[in-house]
This record gives C-alpha cells, sequence and structure tokens, in this order.
C-alpha cells in the first residue's frame, strides 16, 4: 500500500512500524531464499554420514571428508570435464552461428524476416520430447550416442535459436547510425557488422554466451538419454547416481552440488546485471 | 520510378548481361527476384548458417518425429543393426491412431489438467511475489542492493542443482523441512510420497527459482515509471492503492506481459524439476506433459510413435503460447 508513496517520501519519513515490517518481510524473503543454499553447503561440511539426521552440529564436527570422498572416489571430475567441455562447445558454437543471424535480423528489413523470427521463436520452446527420439536414433545411425559431439549436436536445437534472439535484443540496442555511418564509410554490411557492431556488442555476446553455457550446463534430458555410458556422463546425469533408488549418499550429493554451484553462482552474480535486459529489451526500452 | 526503370532493365537485357547490371546496382534492377536478390542478397547471407543448422538438426528430426507419430514404430519394430545382422523396419504407417488413443485416454487430460494448474500457480506465485518484492526493493531503503543480490541467488544455482537440493530437504527421514517439524512435535510428512504433498513440494521448487527472474524484470519495469507521475498523482490526492493501479501497473503492462508469457513458456516446459524432484512420482501423478512424453518414450519397450504424437500435441499447444506470446510483441512495436 506505501509502496509508491515512499517514491517521494525519503527514509526518514516512514513511519517505524511500516520500516520494521518492510525489513521483516525482505528479511523474510532472503530467508527462504537463502536457506536451500544455506542448508546444503552445511551439509556437505558434515562428517561422512551426517546427512542421516536433520540435526545441526556446528562447529563441533564439520569436516571436508565428503569433498574428499567426491573428488578422490567418484568420477565426478570426469563428468565435471565432460560438462564443461559440452557447455563449452555448445556455447563457441551456438554464439558463433547465431551472431550474424541475430544482426540480421535485427538491422534489414528483408523479405522472410518475419518467418525467420517465428522459427527463432517457436524452436525455441520446443519440448525436449519432440525431438528426442528422431535425435536419439539419428545419433545412433551416425554412431553419435555417448559422444561428446552427438551431444553438442542435441544442444545445438537449443542454443542457437535461442542465442540468435538474444543477440537480436543486443544488437537491437546499438544505434543503427552506426552501421550507416561505416557503410557510408566504405564498409560492405559484413565489413560494418564484423568491425563496428560485433565490437560494440561485446557485453551482449558475453551474457548471451554465459546463459548458453548455463543453459547447456544445467541440461538433464537429452544428457540422460544420450550419455549413458558412466565414463561419458555430465554432471546432470552422473549426479542422479548418487541417489539412486536403492542407494543413496546425500554426502556426496551436497558437496558435488556445491562444487558445481559455486563457479556457475560466482559468475552469475557478476553479470547477472545484464541477465535480464537481453530476454526483456523490447519490454523495458521504452 | 525505381521500379519503371528496373523494369526497363529486365526486358533490355539478358543474361549475358549481367555483369552489365551489376555495375550498375543503384540505379537499375533486373525483374523483381533479381532485384531482391540484390539488395537483400546480404541479410540471407547471414542468416543461412542458422537456417542450415535449424533445417538439419530441428527441421528433420521434426518431420521423422511427425512421421513417426503416424505410425506404430516401438523399439521392438524400427530398423537396427546388431552386430552384423541388419534387421528391417517392420513398423506400419496407422494414421491418426495415435493421437485418437491419446486423446481419448484419460491419461492425457489428467497430465494436460495438472500441467495447466502447475503452470498457472507457478507463474501466479512468480508474479505475484516478483512484484511485491520489486515494489520493496525500488523504494528508498537501506542495504538494498544487498537485499537484491541476496534474493536472486536462487537464480544463480542451476537448475538440476536446486532439484537435487529440495528433494533432499523433503526427504522424510533426513530431510530439514520433517527435522523442523518433529522438533516441534508434529509428526513428518512423506512430502514426495503422497500425490497432494507431492505437487505442493514441486510448485514450491519450481516457485523458490523463478521468484528472481520476475523479480529482476518487474524492477526493471518500475524504475523505468517517470517518477513525476506519481508526484502528479499525489498532488491530486490520489490514494496509495488509486497510484498502484493506475500509474504502476500500467506502467508495467509492457514488461509484464512478456515475462509472464515467457513464464509460462518456461514452466510449461520445465523439465528437470519434476524429472529430478519426484521423478515423476508417486506413481505419475506429477507427471508434466513434457515429462510424461520423455519417460513414455525411454522406457520399459520404448514406444516412439505414441510418444513422438505426445511430443507433437505439446508442440501444438507451444506453438498457441507463442502465437500469443507474438502478438505482445506486435503491441510493442516489434515490426515482424
Amino acid at each position: 500500500m506505501t509502496t509508491v508513496t515512499a517514491k517521494r517520501r525519503s527514509r526518514e519519513d516512514r513511519g517505524p512500524l511500516a520500516s520494521i515490517a518492510l525489513h521483516g518481510t525482505l528479511i523474510l524473503a532472503v530467508g527462504v531464499a537463502l536457506f536451500p543454499v544455506v542448508w546444503l553447503v552445511l551439509t556437505s561440511l558434515k562428517p561422512r554420514d551426517g546427512w542421516l539426521s536433520a540435526e545441526l552440529r556446528l562447529f563441533s564436527d564439520s569436516s571436508l571428508d565428503n569433498y574428499a570422498r567426491v573428488l578422490g572416489e567418484t568420477q565426478f571430475p570426469l563428468w565435471l570435464l565432460n560438462s564443461a567441455l559440452v557447455a563449452a562447445l555448445t556455447t563457441v558454437l551456438g554464439v558463433f552461428l547465431a551472431a550474424t543471424t541475430g544482426y540480421a535480423v535485427s538491422r534489414f528489413r528483408f523479405p522472410g524476416l518475419r518467418s525467420v523470427m517465428w522459427l527463432l521463436l517457436v524452436t525455441q520452446m520446443f519440448p525436449v520430447a519432440v525431438l528426442i527420439v528422431p535425435l536419439y536414433n539419428l545419433m545412433a545411425a551416425l554412431g553419435l550416442l555417448n559422444q561428446i559431439p552427438g551431444l553438442v549436436i542435441a544442444y545445438m536445437t537449443i542454443a542457437v535459436p535461442f542465442c540468435a534472439w538474444m543477440m537480436k535484443s543486443y544488437f537491437d540496442t546499438v544505434p543503427r547510425e552506426l552501421d550507416q555511418a561505416a557503410m557510408v564509410d566504405g564498409l560492405t554490411p559484413f565489413g560494418a557488422f564484423w568491425r563496428v557492431i560485433l565490437p560494440l556488442a561485446r557485453p551482449g555476446i558475453a551474457v548471451t554466451a554465459f546463459y548458453c553455457f548455463m543453459t547447456a550446463w544445467g541440461e538433464v534430458g537429452y544428457a540422460t538419454i544420450f550419455m549413458s555410458q558412466e565414463d561419458k556422463r555430465t554432471l546432470g546425469v552422473g549426479l542422479q547416481q548418487f541417489v539412486g533408488q536403492h542407494w543413496s549418499d546425500w554426502g556426496l550429493m551436497t558437496a558435488s552440488a556445491v562444487l558445481i554451484a559455486i563457479p556457475a553462482g560466482a559468475v552469475f552474480l557478476v553479470v547477472q546485471r545484464h541477465l535480464i535486459t537481453g530476454l526483456t529489451a523490447g519490454a523495458t526500452k521504452s | 520510378m525505381a521500379l519503371s526503370t528496373g523494369r526497363a532493365a529486365g526486358t533490355a537485357s539478358d543474361p549475358a548481361a549481367g555483369g552489365d547490371a551489376r555495375g550498375r546496382r543503384h540505379r537499375g534492377e533486373r525483374g523483381r527476384l533479381r532485384g531482391s536478390l540484390h539488395r537483400h542478397w546480404y541479410a540471407w547471407a547471414m542468416v543461412t548458417p542458422v537456417l542450415v543448422v535449424m533445417a538439419v538438426l530441428i527441421g528433420w528430426p521434426l518431420a521423422r518425429g511427425v512421421y513417426l507419430s503416424l505410425t506404430d514404430a516401438t523399439e521392438a519394430n524400427i530398423g537396427r543393426t546388431i552386430g552384423v545382422n541388419v534387421i528391417p523396419s517392420s513398423y506400419e504407417f496407422v494414421g491418426l491412431d495415435n493421437y485418437l488413443e491419446i486423446l481419448t485416454s484419460d491419461v492425457f487430460w489428467d497430465k494436460l489438467l495438472w500441467t495447466v494448474v502447475w503452470t498457472v500457480v507457478c507463474v501466479g506465485f512468480h508474479y505475484g511475489i516478483g512484484l511485491g518484492l520489486a515494489m520493496m526493493l525500488n523504494r528508498e531503503l537501506r542495504f538494498r542492493s544487498l537485499y537484491r543480490v541476496l534474493l536472486i541467488l536462487p537464480w544463480a544455482v542451476p537448475a538440476f542443482v536446486a532439484a537435487f537440493v529440495w528433494r533432499y530437504l523433503y526427504n522424510s527421514d533426513y530431510g530439514v523441512i520433517n527435522g523442523m517439524l518433529r522438533a516441534v512435535g508434529l509428526s513428518g510428512v512423506g512430502w514426495l510420497d503422497d500425490p497432494t504433498t507431492a505437487k505442493l513440494a514441486v510448485i514450491a521448487v519450481n516457485v523458490w527459482i523463478g521468484v528472481p527472474f520476475m523479480m529482476i524484470a518487474v524492477l526493471g519495469g518500475l524504475q523505468s515509471i517517470p517518477k513525476e507521475l506519481y508526484e502528479a498523482a499525489e498532488v491530486d490526492g490520489a490514494t496509495p492503492w488509486q497510484r498502484f493501479a493506475q500509474i504502476t501497473l500500467p506502467g508495467l503492462r509492457q514488461v509484464s506481459s512478456t515475462v509472464i508469457l515467457l513464464g509460462t513458456i518456461w514452466t510449461f516446459n520445465m523439465f528437470p524439476i519434476i524429472f529430478l524432484v519426484t521423478r515423476g512420482g508417486p506413481g505419475s501423478e506429477t507427471e508434466i506433459l513434457v515429462t510424461y512424453a520423455f519417460r513414455e518414450a525411454f522406457t520399459g519397450v520404448r514406444d516412439y510413435s505414441g510418444s513422438a504424437a505426445w511430443g507433437v500435441i505439446i508442440l501444438g499447444l507451444l506453438v498457441v503460447l507463442a502465437l500469443a506470446y507474438r502478438r505482445t510483441l506486435r503491441r510493442q512495436g516489434e515490426i515482424w
């Protein structure tokens, strides 16, 4: 209710009660947002079978036992490597292929523009279920099952339309006058794209790449089916092992979850300011 | 004028004069196709790589998927090679049987209903909570950026990691939620064992994951509403509620429609949460359409045709959503 008033009033004008309510709500929300993450970290620091109780004995018996086991006794490092490789390849290929398309649909009004945009939009939301069987058969026929390139190819179906879409939003924010000026100065449309616009869109490319990386990093469906062989698994598939139907070890699970989430989270917090703009650029510009 | 010279050039010259026509690219154009090729070839060239990739990786499998959905192909009768023996395919074309079977089955309507409930409830909470938090964060506030960063954190956790974490929290024996219940003297709940609580549980997980995105998007929208509007309204004596309903909500309309539609599509397709938190269980109670079709394809004797038909139906539903999305974009001035 009082939310909008605060736009004019300064902090001092707000009643102490309103202040308490406001901070109280936010602290509650932060609590809910953080709790699972905090609990994850705390559990991972328990000794070997510590996860078997919901009790928390902070500092009394924390150990890095789970981490040692994850890194030393399981195939986690291998899965991590697979995931990193798949995600990196997907990102590089996806961004590389999509950059020119993003530029073209952002700048040129050419016959077929509508269909291209429409295609990009629809393919972005393709459910795994439609493509997975034909892709699976295709991969099987080409001998690409359990091969990293095979999974990368499958991820292209997600990454390429998505990247093109994101890049378009960024190119939209780069003033058109720049390419016009570049072309007046004698550059071809390709030259203008390559030498003027692409360098300017570097932050956009970085964010697109990051998004793309995260998508591939967190994908489970394709990976579960395509990478069944133990040493080819990616993280999302491998981790399912730790908490299988007959045997589960949440100690391993939590420790590996922390190891996965920390680098992802760190990068995320650095780029988060830019993340939203790509997706809603058209809407928030106004 | 350009058109008439183009026509003249087109009739006057033959293919041998192509080089000549290229030389005069800015004055004359040779026929409509030639001319548009001239004007747009770089745009088309730039789009080509993506189109090729999509045609090969999406177009072909899609066409094949649609074809499979019209047959009775399963793992047992599809062509394959075992060692040196090549077993030919023995599945047959059955027309729309698969679709009829799905659309007349209870399981489809059950799953559709639950998918709709799942999507609407999740997006409703995402947006409601996101809007509330964004409005709080939009005020002058001590620790504002700290709150902001902390509230975004769930977004930074990869979805499959979040799914596993929550599954541990829900664990009936060792999970902290039951631990807390027991600590206050209540008995634990088998969160993922009962259909109702399992559904609540997966919704809670998805809400937890999805709120930060909405919050940040709405916050961006709020910040773009000119402050003078609020000042003018206040001078005119508008109540806080009136200001919210007459300024804030209309000011947010563009952002809201975009993020709600995106959220709807994402939630509809949200695979990892359900696949990893409940594994669709108990039974297949929490299975949404996408996870159900996936499981259909890859458990037991793999039913390729049936799952392809599911996929095509799901795709149809998504295309409807996409049409809605395009309409919103159009209204915001996109030209395509």
